[in-house]
């Protein structure tokens, strides 16, 4: 039985998560849409740290938040004026893409319950300690991820190098 | 009352249809990088939660997220670049403008 | 005997080919010259050296003493493509009588052509002759590749200098590429051999997968120490009874043997222009004239009999085989007889000449047996090949003699030179009754021999090759009296007489003159015979002399001596008769100087009937059938691909909608399926 505090949290995250994806998607204005982003992203950072993920919400909070919607801003501000208002839809195109969504929602919503044996679980487990992250991200047995870091540190590495070369001035 | 999966997994659905939508609807290519990355979010909000509910004792669903994040870090970064060198050519970053990848 | 000698015998015209080839056009014109000359009197004074060693050292590797049979010797053999176990290609060197005859005759032609060409490839105010360097490169090519030809140890690496010499030929031959007429003698010269050839590699390939070997010593010979071997019957038997033996000995009525080595004779057939693939041989005359005395009179025309003397212990085992390459040899000597007493061109006399005369060598070589005078017509044949080479290319050397100084290879240019060129005057005359055959000179004696040896085969070939003789001596008279008396041309106004060409030019004549004179005293009956065994007990220089048959030789000489004297009285000096000759039998005048109408034949088979009944048809087929099977394949591709090209629309947000749609299916299906 969960504490009512926890409850309102709950709802608090969940409400914010659906209300700022909803706004990310459907406002006119670009550079609210990466604000809306970012409150969606903080959003699921509170949705970690509610389940006990400490360090995957402080990670979420610094790349996603921190990162990549800075790196949005940017572009935004490089790509467009203050003030342009992106070109109404028409409404057909936006029933389309409502059409979509919802038969997205309904298909995987329909699916998700009628095959919800385990949606009662509850949450049990504690924050996995620093230390024991620190220990599987460098370890190379099973369960451990030394491969994968270092894969993507070289992932990163070309992403840099693609980086530079595409954007850089001819 | 329990909060139990579902509530977890509920708003992450709509989390992923609202990108589905936006990837389909939006013209500005930021704004469809932008539905793509709930899509992401979305995901990772999944795993993390079958993590905790389902495998309490292990850290998989937690280290996928991890890396999730770091390949969209990466994949944004480079997005992005490539968006702004379309936008140096076209001085448009509108979707329909970017078709010359046909026939 | 060290293979130091005999590598470089082949190595060194090799070398000069790379070194004139690729530097030559660095060079200057004199030094190009003296180096192609020079690398090739080392050459032949090598050769020299191998063939004296070979003929006199009385090395037991080279002669068997006790018995008085020289041997083959195998101075060197690698393996060069190793197929499997059994099939080997090899390079080699084969020392033996004939191969060592060809050494000397080949070297010493080489160099007299490489000599004669320092005056003759520039004109008269010292001009260098565009590509001076290239013809020297081509020479050598050339003598490298007869060589190797000469010296094969097996029928595979004979075919490889076979064609070398072929298409050293195509480029001598098309030396002057921007004369249409040089160009197309070239490619006809090419064809014609390359269809022989054809033949040839038939032949090779059915007697080497009969017997499993290349090697021409398997076929003919035993060894009798390593690398020493030594003619004989028994094994060209043992080769007739291996095939006799095999699965399938008969084919169309005709043993395997005989197919083999008719096919391998018509490969002799195209390079030695016998008819009727001796199309190519007057054409192949637009070359340079030292060309035509190097390859298409002294060298390379002969490789065909040099190949059928070379397997002539298995064609003893054929009878047919022989028989054929006498009928064949008949014919192409008579009728290169009657159309060389008809033609204009000095060139193509001499072209339809040497015709005549290797179809003697033919016809010699397919008369001899070894019960009549151990083989004499295999010797009579060498003989001939040897003594040929010298007078012909004398007379060859000489036309191109004259042709430098007139300008014209027509006689009618000429006539009455006898007073301006006198030196070259007197080698044509002596080259004249060499070809002839008045005794002494070289002509005779060899010629002497062919008819003994045809005589004691058949008196119907006798007669017939004594009737070709008389039609030699008279047309070389003919062209004798035609370019050097008949009428004194006037020399006009502002212009030089003709006269005698440079000492470059002049001094292979001299010397030429001087070997045709003596070559006859050689006595080849102790030095090349068919199974190496020697015919005198002992020689000294009378030895032909004294062996000489009367009965034929005083027969032979009358019919040359009455054809010179009617050539006399016709030519001598100007006068009605041969014009009355001519409109006596019209019509056998126009077959001669038209040369029975070969071309036109060949021009009618090939354009009308191959081309026009078979290639046509074959190139409608393919054009329509093959072809438009392809093009509607690809039409069909195309017209689809534009057809579904606008699902490729390039719209991220429409790739988008159909993956949706797709994956929201396989969701749909996936979860009624689980239902």
């Amino acid at each position: 039985m969960e504490s009512v505090g926890s409850i309102i949290v709950y709802v608090v995250i969940a409400l914010a998560l659906v209300v700022c994806s909803v706004l990310a998607v459907t406002t006119r204005k670009i550079l609210r849409a990466a604000t809306y982003l970012l409150f969606s992203l903080f959003a699921t950072a509170a949705l970690y740290f509610k389940l006990d993920y400490e360090f995957l919400g402080a990670v979420q909070i610094a790349v996603y938040a921190g990162g990549i919607v800075v790196l949005f801003v940017f572009s935004i501000l490089l790509t467009s004026h203050p003030g342009d208002n992106s070109a109404k839809l028409a409404s057909k195109k936006r029933l389309y893409g409502l059409a979509g969504g919802l038969a997205m929602l309904i298909v995987a919503g329909y699916s998700l319950i009628s095959r919800a044996s385990f949606l009662t679980a509850t949450a049990s487990g504690d924050n996995p300690v620093m230390e024991e992250i620190g220990m599987k991200l460098m370890g190379s047995g099973h369960g451990e991820y030394l491969l994968p870091f270092e894969a993507i540190s070289v992932l990163l590495l070309a992403c840099i190098i693609g980086g530079v070369v595409i954007a850089r001035k001819r | 009352m329990e909060i139990t999966m579902l509530y977890y997994l509920i708003p992450s659905l709509i989390m992923f249809c609202c990108g589905v939508y936006g990837f389909i609807t939006r013209r500005n290519m930021i704004a469809i990088l932008i539905s793509l990355e709930l899509m992401l979010n979305s995901v990772d909000i999944n795993f993390a939660v079958f993590n905790r509910f389902l495998f309490p004792g292990e850290l998989e669903g937690m280290f996928f997220t991890l890396f999730a994040i770091g390949i969209a870090a990466a994949e944004t970064a480079l997005a992005i670049a490539i968006i702004i060198n379309v936008f140096r050519v076209s001085e448009k970053i509108d979707v329909r403008d970017v078709n010359k990848m046909k026939f | 005997m060290e293979p130091v000698i005999p590598i470089i015998i082949l190595a060194l015209p090799l070398t000069m080919f790379l070194v004139l080839g690729l530097f030559g056009h660095k060079m200057s014109h004199p030094l190009a010259g003296v180096l192609g000359t020079a690398g090739m009197g080392v050459t032949m004074v090598l050769a020299y050296i191998t063939a004296f060693t070979y003929f006199f050292s009385g090395n037991p590797e080279f002669i068997d003493a006790d018995a008085h049979t020289r041997l083959q010797s195998i101075i060197f053999n690698v393996d060069w493509l190793a197929f499997t176990d059994s099939l080997v290609l090899r390079l080699g060197f084969l020392l033996d009588p004939i191969s060592a005859l060809l050494l000397v005759v080949i070297t010493t032609i080489s160099f007299m052509v490489h000599l004669y060409s320092n005056g003759y490839m520039r004109d008269h105010h010292g001009v260098w002759e565009k590509g001076f360097q290239r013809f020297y490169a081509f020479l050598s090519l050339f003598s490298f590749s007869m060589l190797g030809l000469v010296v094969a140890t097996n029928i595979f690496q004979m075919y490889i200098f076979w064609e070398l010499v072929g298409a050293s030929s195509y480029l001598l031959i098309g030396f002057y590429y921007t004369k249409p007429s040089a160009v197309s003698a070239s490619k006809k010269a090419f064809i014609v051999t390359r269809f022989a050839d054809l033949g040839f590699l038939l032949g090779i390939l059915v007697l080497s997968a009969y017997t499993g070997t290349f090697n021409f010593t398997d076929f003919t010979s035993t060894e009798v120490a390593e690398g020493v071997y030594r003619v004989s019957e028994g094994t060209a038997e043992g080769i007739r009874a291996m095939i006799q033996n095999s699965a399938a000995p008969m084919f169309m009525g005709a043993s395997v043997l005989t197919w083999a080595l008719v096919l391998i004779f018509m490969g002799g057939m195209g390079k030695s222009a016998m008819m009727p693939l001796h199309i190519w041989l007057p054409d192949a005359m637009e070359g340079p004239t030292p060309v035509s005395a190097l390859i298409h009179a002294a060298t390379m025309v002969v490789a065909g009999v040099y190949l059928v003397a070379r397997l002539f212990p298995l064609y003893l085992m054929e009878e047919a085989a022989l028989n054929i390459i006498v009928v064949v040899g008949a014919l192409t000597a008579l009728y290169a007889a009657m159309v060389a007493c008809t033609q204009i061109d000095i060139k193509r006399v001499l072209a339809f000449s040497t015709i005549s005369q290797i179809a003697f060598m033919m016809v010699s070589l397919g008369v001899a047996r070894p019960e009549f005078h151990h083989g004499l017509g295999y010797m009579a044949s060498m003989f001939h090949l040897f003594t040929h080479a010298m007078f012909k290319a004398l007379l060859f050397l000489c036309a191109g003699a004259l042709i430098h100084a007139i300008g014209s290879n027509d006689y009618t240019a000429m006539h009455g030179l006898r007073k301006h060129m006198p030196i070259t005057h007197i080698t044509f005359l002596i080259g004249c009754l060499a070809i002839a055959g008045i005794i002494p000179f070289a002509g005779f004696f060899s010629k002497d021999e062919i008819l003994t040896a045809t005589m004691g085969h058949s008196m119907l070939w006798y007669v017939w090759m004594s009737l070709v003789a008389g039609l030699t001596a008279f047309y070389m008279f003919r062209l004798y009296y035609l370019i050097f008396w008949w009428k004194e041309h006037k020399v006009p106004e502002g212009h030089h007489a003709p006269h005698d060409q440079p000492w470059t030019m002049t001094l292979p004549l001299v010397i030429l003159a001087v070997v045709s004179c003596f070559a006859g005293f050689v006595p080849f009956g102790n030095l090349v015979t068919w199974n190496g065994e020697e015919m005198f007990d002992s020689v000294s220089f009378f030895t032909n002399f004294k062996a000489l048959d009367w009965s034929v030789a005083s027969i032979s000489l009358a019919v040359a001596v009455v054809a010179i004297l009617i050539a006399t009285a016709m030519y001598k000096k100007e006068n009605p008769l041969p014009a009355k000759m001519k409109n006596a039998l019209p019509a056998l005048w126009r077959w001669c100087h038209h040369r029975f109408y070969w071309d036109e034949l060949y021009m009618f088979i090939t354009h009308k009937i191959i081309f026009g009944c078979i290639s046509k048809p074959i190139a409608w087929f393919d054009r329509h059938i093959v072809d438009g099977t392809m093009d509607g394949i690809a039409y069909v591709v195309q017209r689809s691909s534009y057809a579904i090209r606008s699902l490729q629309s390039g719209n991220i947000q429409r790739y988008v909608w159909v993956y949706l749609i797709g994956a929201l299916l396989l969701g749909a299906v996936t979860a009624i399926c689980l239902m």
